[in-house]
């Protein structure tokens, strides 16, 4: 039993060797484990993720179901047993990743607020994305140094700053600072500091 | 991390500074338990190891530690420092690897000198050193002179043993806290570790990087283990535990002020073109035996980044469009922002998952500083501190006038992607779920922010808009890139038959090749995305075949799947792994099996030309010796800015004399606590149930973790007249909390340079915004831990001093 690993156990079980499963009361819990696990993933989508909290890198298992709507419903997340990293294991972080994964306490439209006031607007996102473009265009504009006083060429912008990025992808953070250093910008951090 | 997670298990002893990671990276901690338990003893499968734990907090990293030793926050130094003098004054170094795998023989500089507290080259005007002294003696040909025997007393070698004297152990109690018999207890462990059948590896986070002193602390480490003879090794290294997905991946792509993709410099004002550049910024080959590889191509590197940016504009007689590239005035990191905004000369700040007001240090000062900004935008799945920073205490939103942008970004989940772990394993993620609401990708968010900033400068004109226009958007759809795009555009191609590039060997600085980040080079040839590869524990024995726990065909670490860096190091000069039971790399003849070697595959360790074994710096070797950074060749113990006692080394240059000073450069009063009025030394943490803030908006884990609070030594909290359960106030110079005190064994008194001290610790994660905050409106308004801590970095990185302060605390 102890060096039976987790995908091996749902294997034989599976396969009714219940035997395997059965607890000191005398009934075998493994095959209303088994039931349950059917009833709650059975026909899901499997995919992989990672854990998006510390960076050890804990594989995730990701299972979800296309309702007949066409939405996406996330089932369960659990760790990958396959992984060098964790083996299948998580902690209680990453174990309710799926409760930060799915949630009503999300923002789901751009808000936007104006100097002074008190309150949110909800706008579209031409709004504020015209805007933040304006925004910066002014501040490079206005701030944008192409020779400094001992005559180097230089061509950056001092008015923006950027922050952030320990929860992008690779590929998105290499976009951002391939953008950000494309737009003049030299005030660029994120959380390898801070 | 030099080498891994799951490599932790190899060693045979842990040493863990600045870290807490049963706590803090649970799941990484099962390998430091199977190094401690696993019963199967040989190799890759560890046992046996022990650990020792050294921090202020007794946690339950400590509770299976086999030695705890409670130490003054911020004096780590001291503690390597007494290791170091204990392995030099006892012979128990590494001879061999010492004399032919670090710079020990180098000889250095005869202006080199250090007294009273002070390196050769100080100008207390500047509060900076001019480094000259700090090189090496060079022979004609531009070489570093070096005496084999280790006599001459001007090696690296001599000038240690001489910095380190003063390291006795009476010295690195009074400094640390820990009693001398407890210290000799670990150094006689520490000691056995330079016996070549022997490895250790040491452990930090951010417990050491979070100090004027951070780099200096780990720099310690390591010229300990370059001493052991334990960089290279499997089980060995010197081992950061990062603590967000992918701060590592996004430091790799250079979202850092001072870098380019792939730790090329950013160039600086003064450099004119791409030749001065490179001469500047490349290491120079010190021995004839070195082959300094990173040096040698880095213009290759830098003309292949230049080329994906700038494409077809970056040619050979516009020097690959090198002056596109902005070159910063100053330090333009995390603190300067800041300061920069406080002085009203930033206009506009963009944050994507981190909030400035909880992050801070000196929460209250960033929030004067945000409410100084024209205009802030912030892309986050959830409400923020820092989107809802006009709600602070003390601020009236109607005189705060920042335009404030919310922009709904997605989650790692709803897109796909690489995420790189703490050990440079790069881990692909599917897109499991499509975005909630009208919530969209960061990079999306930015495509489309800069498209219409083009436009803009396409219909109206503007300041130097070339590097904009010429900005190389060759995606499908520029507004949306693809991830899978972008990850082969990372990797690189060959410009002449496009086809992917399979190793950085092969860039050119010619303009004929391309590649976004050339330490990802290999991970996405025309072979596909190696970074999906899934052959793990389902087949252990098929999966790692050396039985080293390397698992070359799950996933892909830089650079070129190598798993542990600098692995020439783990064999002697024949190329036999120094111990056989755990062997990194092997020569077999004919060529180096095991890990992916960090040296030429096919070069044999007896070849005349064989190179020394650190292929990437200029010298060839480790340096124990280095004048990389600006405070110091030699790590030395300075106190932290706040900080009970003086200096017992040199109460005259009792705290980093180069630390940057914003609030004094910039004219603002000096905001550092005495220890008159703040007699209490502070310091803060995670819990396992949080990560920073965004932890806030996870109902079962705030269900775990409710509330703020600050862990109190019960002999103090008796003085203080404290009870578990109080509502007290923490202040510092800067700012007060409001929170639960939880009166506590976990910390205690310390005698430090003959005065008794006590730590309080600060869990971090509380703020005004989340599940919590809803539930307690008022309080929440006084739980920003970060309102404690001071304005003030590292000397090197500028990384602030979260993790050393001083305070005083009452009943609320």
């Amino acid at each position: 039993m102890a060096t039976v690993s987790r995908r091996e156990f749902l294997k034989l079980t599976a396969v009714g060797a219940g035997a395997v499963g059965i607890s000191e009361l005398g009934f075998d819990l493994a095959q209303a484990y088994q039931v349950r696990q059917q009833l709650r993933i059975a026909g899901a989508t499997e995919s992989h993720s990672i854990c998006p909290y510390c960076a050890v890198g804990c594989s995730l298992i990701a299972f979800t179901r296309k309702d007949p709507d066409g939405s996406v419903r996330l089932l369960q997340i659990e760790g990958d047993p396959d992984s060098p990293v964790n083996e299948g294991r998580l902690c209680p972080k990453g174990a309710t990743a799926m409760e930060l994964a799915a949630s009503s306490r999300r923002v789901e439209h751009p808000l936007y607020r104006p100097p002074g006031a008190t309150d949110w607007q909800t706008v579209s996102w031409d709004f504020v994305l015209d805007k933040i473009a304006q925004n910066i265009k002014t501040a490079r504009d206005r701030t944008f140094v192409t020779t400094d006083s001992k005559g180097s060429t230089v061509n950056r912008c001092e008015g923006v700053a950027f922050a952030g990025g320990a929860a992008f992808s690779n590929e998105e953070g290499y976009f951002a600072a391939k953008v950000l250093r494309g737009l003049g910008l030299v005030y660029l951090e994120q959380q390898a500091r801070v | 991390m030099t080498n891994h997670w799951r490599d932790i298990k190899n060693a045979d002893l842990i040493l863990i500074n600045g870290a807490n990671p049963a706590e803090a990276h649970p799941v990484g901690f099962q390998w430091f338990m199977r190094a401690k338990l696993d019963p199967m003893r040989g190799p890759g499968n560890g046992g046996g190891a022990k650990i020792i734990h050294a921090d202020p907090r007794f946690s339950r990293t400590s509770a299976v530690a086999d030695l705890y030793l409670r130490i003054r926050t911020g004096t780590d130094v001291a503690y390597f420092g007494g290791l170091i003098n204990y392995v030099l004054l006892n012979n128990l170094y590494h001879d061999e690897y010492v004399k032919n795998y670090t710079n020990a023989s180098f000889i250095v500089d005869k202006d080199y000198d250090f007294k009273d507290g002070l390196f050769s080259g100080y100008d207390p005007a500047k509060r900076s050193y001019l480094t000259t002294s700090w090189g090496y003696e060079l022979d004609g040909s531009g070489f570093a002179s070096r005496d084999n025997t280790l006599q001459n007393p001007r090696t690296v070698f001599q000038l240690l043993k001489k910095h380190y004297s003063r390291y006795t152990p009476e010295m690195v109690s009074s400094i640390t806290g820990i009693p001398q018999e407890d210290f000799l207890k670990v150094a006689s462990l520490v000691g056995e570790m330079g016996r070549p059948d022997k490895v250790m590896t040491i452990v930090y986070a951010v417990g050491l990087t979070h100090h004027t002193t951070g780099s200096q602390l780990i720099r310690s480490g390591a010229v300990l283990q370059l001493l052991l003879g334990n960089i290279g090794r499997p089980g060995g290294g010197m081992n950061a535990e990062r603590g967000h997905a992918n701060i590592q991946g996004n430091t790799d792509n250079a979202l850092s002020w001072e870098i380019l993709p792939g730790y090329l410099k950013i160039p600086a004002p003064g450099q004119l073109n791409i030749d001065d550049y490179v001469a500047k910024s490349a290491s120079k080959k010190l021995d004839p035996q070195s082959w300094n590889f990173f040096g040698t191509n880095y213009r290759k590197f830098m003309v292949s980044l230049l080329k994906t940016w700038y494409g077809n504009a970056a040619t050979v007689d516009n020097d690959f469009a090198f002056n596109y590239i902005p070159k910063p005035a100053e330090n333009s990191s995390w603190l300067t922002i800041y300061d920069n905004a406080l002085q009203g000369k930033m206009e506009g700040l963009m944050l994507s998952g981190m909030t400035a007001a909880s992050i801070g240090p000196d929460s209250n000062q960033v929030l004067a500083a945000l409410s100084r900004l024209k205009w802030l935008v912030v892309m986050d799945p959830f409400p923020t501190t820092s989107s809802e920073f006009w709600h602070a205490a003390g601020l009236a939103p109607e005189t705060i006038q920042t335009e404030v942008f919310m922009l709904p970004a997605t989650h790692w989940i709803e897109k796909d992607g690489a995420f790189t772990n703490s050990g440079r394993w790069v881990q692909w993620k599917d897109q499991v779920l499509p975005p909630q609401g009208e919530s969209r990708h960061d990079h999306w968010i930015m495509a489309d922010i800069f498209q219409r900033v083009k436009t803009l400068y396409e219909q109206h004109g503007g300041t130097f808009p070339d590097p904009i226009m010429h900005l190389a958007m060759d995606y499908h759809n520029p507004l949306r890139p693809e991830l899978d795009d972008l990850a082969r555009e990372m990797n690189g191609k060959d410009l002449k038959t496009g086809k992917q590039m399979d190793t950085f060997a092969k860039l050119q600085d010619d303009g004929t090749t391309a590649a976004g980040n050339w330490i990802y080079t290999g991970m996405y040839s025309d072979k596909g995305n190696f970074s999906k590869r899934r052959n793990g524990t389902q087949d252990i024995a098929k999966n790692d075949p050396t039985g080293m726990g390397f698992f070359p065909n799950w996933a892909w670490s830089w650079p070129l799947n190598r798993r542990v860096l600098y692995n020439r190091a783990s064999a002697d000069l024949d190329g036999n792994p120094w111990d056989p039971k755990r062997p990194g790399i092997k020569w077999n003849g004919e060529k180096w099996v095991g890990d992916v070697p960090d040296y030429p595959p096919k070069l044999s360790p007896t070849d005349p030309k064989a190179w020394l074994p650190f292929i990437m710096n200029g010298e060839g070797v480790g340096r124990l010796f280095s004048n990389s950074l600006v405070d110091g060749p030699i790590p030395e113990h300075y106190e932290p800015m706040e900080s009970p006692v003086q200096n017992p080394l040199h109460a005259s240059v009792s705290a980093s004399p180069v630390a940057f000073l914003y609030d004094k450069a910039a004219g603002r009063p000096d905001r550092f606590g005495s220890p008159d009025e703040f007699p209490i030394i502070a310091t803060t943490y995670r819990l396992t149930e949080h990560e920073h803030y965004i932890t806030q908006q996870v109902r079962l884990l705030v269900e775990l973790q409710p509330e703020p609070f600050v862990e109190i030594p019960e002999d103090l909290a008796q003085e203080k007249g404290l009870t578990n359960g109080d509502l007290v106030r923490v202040r510092s110079k800067r700012g007060k909390m409001e929170v639960r005190a939880i009166v506590t064994k976990r910390l205690g008194s310390l005698q430090v340079a003959g005065k008794k001290v006590w730590h309080v610790g600060i869990p971090i994660h509380w703020g005004y915004v989340g599940i919590a905050a809803e539930m307690h409106p008022e309080q929440s308004q006084h739980w920003l831990a970060n309102a404690l801590t001071p304005f003030v970095g590292d000397a090197n990185s500028r990384t602030p001093e979260f993790k050393s302060f001083l305070v005083d605390i009452e009943k609320a």
